[in-house]
């Protein structure tokens, strides 16, 4: 239960962090929060030779949100900055309610939004989150930068779009609906364990207060957090009554896959698909354009 | 690969000057290098709680944290939290409401605690059971740590509110 040996490289800046990550791709690992990479490698499931610290880079740390509320957040901005920023909580109230749900204080205090979207647990709010919200991911290296939505970073069981001499540097919220209105719900056996299934929704809403457009998304049933799309555009339009909440979550349970493990049959998480989403959408419904960003 | 680095941080106050592996945790580093064992190591894979430290004032897991990591940080152990003698106001509530049994998660409730008064002077029951559950009991059944929580909340609230009334002159 002690890591394995490693040398040790502690970047002060991201132009030198990723001219290690190109010289050592391959041998070397990033460390963020550490909240997951520190277990691995205590039970020796990661060994790289190398670890490269992000947490002296103040750049990636940065946070800036423009007055419509679109924002740019570094990768290593760590969790519980979302549940205490004032600025971040104006604009964005999904991810601070969301965030809460992620473990327990002491993790939330370490662990960052870039760790957590690089580690990909399929049962992880961050990626669910950046999709319902439509964010884009910034990877930079020593070749340049590049743009990568939220729905393609992801690619599978603790999979992303990352090549090796990548590092994500940031994640691009783009300015929420004028009239937004959320929910976000997720059940887990212990308060803090990870979601068994998990469901957040983002809808825009027009002035007769039907939505213009719904994004909800479903995460731990299946490899990938997914936007059940047919479940979405089954909201176009429509008001959030219950006939329309009952459809759409009916919905994303026709498509949302699931899997079975120890945790939960394929059965019980279809069902809680259904279960999750009706609350959820429940929830957006009840809010009812009051709180006017996503 | 067994290079020693340096590393210069605060613990409990005083500027400490080391020599550390890279892979030491920060947890076993305290205890075997600096014989600081007030923070217990359980799990060792951030399920447990008992290795919580305040890092820079905000609860973390020491077993989650690379020794090195902590350079020019301040760390508070629960030995930073109790005075010289006797016993903390929370300390004291633990013992009088029978928060403890072994006492191996109590370090890692009492720093947990501590900054969960700090950030919420009068948190409700379920505010201390949400910000207590990353520290695993085995022993209480957690009622009696909540009890604690929350009276050690409500002595300091009554003893702030006796301050100010001596400080208005109405006493």
């Amino acid at each position: 239960m002690k890591p394995p040996r490693f040398a040790y490289l502690a970047p002060a800046t991201l132009q030198e962090a990723m001219a290690l990550l190109a010289r050592h791709s391959g041998t070397a690992k990033l460390i963020a929060g550490g909240q997951s990479l520190m277990p691995a490698l205590n039970f020796r499931l990661a060994g790289p030779d190398i670890l490269i610290d992000l947490n002296r880079i103040a750049e990636l740390q940065r946070v800036s949100i423009e007055p419509d509320g679109a924002m740019t957040i570094g990768a290593m901005t760590r969790h519980r900055r979302f549940e205490t920023d004032t600025g971040i909580g104006r604009h964005w109230p999904l991810l601070k309610e969301a965030v809460r749900f992620i473990a327990h204080v002491q993790i939330r205090n370490r662990g960052t939004i870039g760790g957590s979207l690089c580690h990909a647990d399929p049962s992880a709010e961050w990626p669910a989150l950046c999709l319902a919200c439509d964010a884009a991911m910034v990877l930079s290296s020593v070749r340049g930068e590049r743009i990568v939505p939220a729905a393609d970073f992801a690619t599978g069981l603790f999979g992303t779009a990352l090549a090796p001499d990548e590092i994500l540097t940031a994640v691009r919220f783009p300015a929420p609906p004028a009239r937004a209105s959320w929910g976000f719900e997720e059940i887990a056996r212990r308060r803090g364990d990870f979601a068994i299934v998990g469901a957040a929704c983002r809808l825009a809403l027009d002035n007769a207060g039907c939505c213009s457009d719904a994004r909800l998304v479903i995460f731990g049933a299946g490899d990938q957090p997914v936007l059940a799309a047919s479940a979405s555009a089954a909201l176009a339009g429509r008001r959030l009554d219950p006939p329309a909440i009952a459809a759409a979550a009916a919905a994303a349970r026709r498509e949302v896959p699931c899997r079975s493990d120890q945790q939960a049959s394929e059965r019980y998480r279809s069902s809680l698909v259904e279960t999750l989403s009706a609350r959820v959408l429940r929830q957006a419904g009840a809010m009812n354009g009051e709180h006017a960003h996503g | 690969m067994d290079e020693r680095l340096d590393l210069t941080f605060t613990l409990n106050g005083e500027l400490q000057h080391a020599k550390v592996q890279p892979r030491w945790t920060l947890a076993d580093f305290l205890r075997e290098t600096l014989h600081k064992t007030g923070t217990h190591v359980g799990c060792e894979h951030g399920v447990c709680g008992a290795c919580t430290v305040l890092l820079d004032g905000r609860s973390v897991r020491a077993c989650l944290l690379l020794a090195i990591q902590a350079q020019g940080c301040e760390v508070t152990t629960v030995e930073g939290l109790s005075p010289e003698q006797g016993l903390s106001d929370l300390q004291a509530e633990f013992r009088r409401c029978h928060a403890l049994q072994c006492g191996f998660c109590t370090p890692g409730l009492i720093v947990t605690a501590h900054a969960l008064l700090q950030e919420t002077p009068a948190p409700s029951r379920e505010e201390i059971r949400d910000a207590i559950s990353g520290n695993l009991c085995r022993c209480t059944g957690y009622i009696p740590i909540i009890d604690a929580i929350e009276a050690t909340a409500r002595g300091r609230q009554a003893q702030t509110g006796r301050t100010e009334r001596r400080s208005h002159g109405d006493q």
